[in-house]
């Protein structure tokens, strides 16, 4: 493979997995730490009937109103399972799979019913993406990096996930202290005077961003797998926030690109002529990544200290 | 034409689907009871999740095998094995590891996940897989489902509800206190993971008309449901069962009415409707039922309070207390207390000081425990009680004018 070829068909791809996985690592360092992983998997999966009601409601299949309506559905279902925990006394884990499960239902059936046979809208492509067709095919070379005609033709979504990531990059700054305080010892926050409750559903909506954007561009699994597998092999790996955040933007990036790669050129090693899903090979990476830190890494066992001291 | 479906009208097809969908319905209520008061309703997702790499490989293998590859118990002993993988890992990454189980769920649910993705285009790819459909493990597809498949699932269905049936009692104790299921010799280790494999053998079964991503639903939301309207484990046990087994049926009948209409996000959203209204309407539980008796709780204090301030001749500025006060007749519209509420307000100020006497008396020291400025006392003593009482207290003595 040529530079042309690299430079137009992996570049941009190998880019936006790098930075959705990069963006949902972030928050997912927190809701790791703070027992709430499973908020990831119910946001994803609440994803789809926001997207399907978007498109209800607008009638085209367009990037703003989805990303809109999948963030809207987001909320919406945070806000549902909290009602249905307090007012049916029912535990956590059962009010989440009550809410996302009866979402996503109503999702498919949406989608069944309205007339999406002239647009891409199903629910393959919602589950793993299509990572393999946001190429960049107004590129030359490398030279086309420095070309504002070649740069105009980037699939958009890489610029939407490069800004979504700044954004949660932001949030993670500039809130780190209280992120930090409120996650370890939430008593311990609110004495501070810091509001935890109010950083709480903050943190849950920046992860449903995070998730929608990193959604749009590589589908649900990828969404999960990289809220959750990069931060728990950071957690194996090291007991300072900081190191793990480090470690889980790491391994996020290093599941990406070796699972991208993996995905394209592995078969062809192999002797076969077509590529896998990248998206499911990212994740099955992540997976290995975070089995090989649960088996070796030096913070594994629950004792909290390292085995070196 | 729902009619028709309901009474199995509606041909060959949908009777087979709308009799397994109520069997598969009731074998998922059932089981997912235990799940649930296990406070572990989630693993099943994981569980769920990790079938579609089976299902992949066990295609791979038939085709390879030269066999065709859609063979239905072929590919359900496949998606067994791996959900048994992943129920592992999910057991072992929380025990073995400082990750909690939320955090082995999500990772065995998305990496299993997507390695059945990535096992599904390798599918795509090979000459026999190219009309496979295994896609349709997803979310369900009842459209060709076959008199063995029909029979594949009964069969499953029926033997995990007896299973069950053998097994209520050492989940139940360990559902409800597993140090107690200990001491009485319960292998709490061996039992969760037996209901954990009757829990992998209904999604299994299920995965052909609900599909992976939404049998889930199917063994969560009967249980909360049914919590609603019974206290007791058999009962939810069973009321669950009915419940899915109804969602199960009904949904599968109202989708054989039009084609768009898909077997597996139907049923689930019946269950849910069964679960909105009993949010709603259960007499115990339900937020209807707390709404009234809160504001029969409010009326009460409310009405205490202000025959006190009427006996006191206390001002009351309540509107509220005002107005049930009105609305009994025991005040006029200005305020001013009715003869009645004259002799009510009396009666509260002196069960007031009986109460207060009562608490000092350290022979009646359960009964006075009960206080709690709404009950009437003569719910707690005997009348000789009240009347010893009264004699301490003294009669009312005339005022000199």
């Amino acid at each position: 493979m040529n530079t042309a070829e690299f430079v137009a068909l992996t570049l941009s791809p190998l880019l936006i997995s790098v930075l959705s996985a990069v963006t949902c690592a972030l928050p997912g360092n927190f809701l790791v730490l703070r027992r709430q992983a499973l908020i990831g998997d119910a946001i994803s999966h609440v994803v789809l009937p926001g997207i399907v009601a978007a498109f209800l409601v607008t009638g085209v299949v367009s990037a703003w109103p989805m990303l809109i309506g999948a963030a809207g559905a987001a909320v919406v279902a945070v806000v549902l399972i909290e009602a249905v925990r307090r007012l049916g006394r029912i535990e956590p884990g059962a009010a989440m799979g009550v809410v996302f499960t009866a979402m996503f239902a109503a999702g498919v059936l949406a989608l069944e019913q309205s007339d999406t046979s002239s647009v891409h809208l199903d629910v393959e492509h919602a589950l793993y993406g299509n990572l393999e067709s946001l190429i960049w095919l107004d590129a030359t070379g490398w030279s086309s990096l420095w070309d504002p005609v070649a740069l105009a033709g980037l699939p958009p979504e890489l610029g939407r996930i490069a800004a979504v990531c700044l954004g949660v990059a932001a949030f993670t700054l500039i809130f780190w202290r209280p992120l930090k305080i409120s996650t370890f010892d939430e008593g311990f926050a609110r004495t501070l005077g810091i509001p935890t409750a109010t950083l709480g559903i903050a943190l849950v909506v920046v992860s449903a961003v995070a998730a929608v954007a990193a959604f749009d561009a590589v589908g649900s699994i990828i969404v999960i797998a990289m809220f959750i597998c990069p931060p728990a092999a950071a957690r194996l790996m090291t007991d300072r926030l900081e190191m793990q955040i480090a470690w889980s933007v790491g391994f996020a990036i290093l599941s990406a690109v070796l699972g991208f790669i993996l995905a394209g050129y592995g078969p062809l090693w192999l002797g076969g002529s077509n590529a896998v899903s990248a998206a499911g090979m990212i994740a099955t990476v992540s997976g290995l990544v975070l089995a090989l830190a649960a088996v070796f890494g030096p913070c594994r066992t629950r004792s909290g200290a390292s085995a070196q001291g | 034409m729902l009619l028709d479906a309901l009474t199995l009208q509606l041909g060959y097809n949908a009777t087979l689907v709308a009799i397994g969908a109520a069997l598969l319905g009731v074998a998922a209520g059932v089981t997912g009871t235990f799940l649930f008061l296990r406070k572990r309703a989630l693993v099943s997702d994981a569980i769920s999740h990790a079938t579609l790499p089976g299902v992949g490989l066990a295609f791979i293998l038939m085709v390879l095998l030269g066999g065709d590859g859609r063979w239905l118990p072929g590919l359900l002993a496949g998606s067994a094995l791996t959900a048994l993988l992943g129920l592992w890992l999910v057991q072992w990454l929380s025990r073995a590891t400082r990750l909690g189980e939320d955090a082995a769920i999500g990772a065995v649910l998305s990496v299993f996940f997507g390695f059945g993705i990535v096992l599904l285009t390798v599918i795509q790819t090979i000459p026999a897989g190219r009309a496979a459909g295994l896609e349709s493990f997803l979310l369900g597809s009842t459209a060709g489902m076959l008199y063995s498949d029909a029979v594949v699932i009964a069969v499953g269905g029926l033997i995990t509800l007896g299973l069950v049936i053998l097994l209520r009692r050492p989940m139940i104790l360990v559902a409800f206190d597993p140090g107690f299921a200990e001491t009485t010799g319960i292998d709490t280790r061996r039992t969760d993971l037996l209901m954990m494999t009757l829990v992998l053998a209904v999604t299994v079964v299920g995965l052909k008309i609900v599909g992976l991503i939404l049998i889930v639903a199917l063994l969560i939301i009967p249980p909360v449901t049914a919590r609603f309207w019974s206290d007791r484990s058999d009962h939810v046990v069973m009321i669950a069962g009915g419940l899915g087994g109804m969602a199960g049926y009904v949904g599968a009948a109202i989708s054989a009415t039009a084609p768009d209409l898909p077997t597996g996000p139907i049923i689930v959203l019946v269950a849910f409707a069964g679960f909105a209204a009993s949010l709603m309407l259960s007499p115990g539980r339900g937020v209807l039922s707390s709404f009234l008796r809160h504001r029969r709780f409010q009326a009460a204090v409310h009405m205490r309070q202000g025959l006190l301030a009427l006996a006191q001749e206390q001002p009351i500025y309540e509107p509220l207390t005002l107005r049930l006060l009105r609305r009994a007749g025991l005040v006029r519209a200005d305020g001013v207390p009715t003869d009645g509420g004259r002799a009510r307000a009396a009666k509260a100020l002196r069960d007031e000081r009986r109460w207060t006497v009562l608490r000092s008396m350290e022979a009646h020291e359960v009964a006075a425990s009960l206080y709690d400025g709404l009950r009437e006392i003569e719910t707690v003593l005997t009348p000789d009680q009240v009347a010893e009482i009264d004699r301490r207290i003294g009669l009312p003595k005339g005022v000199k004018p």
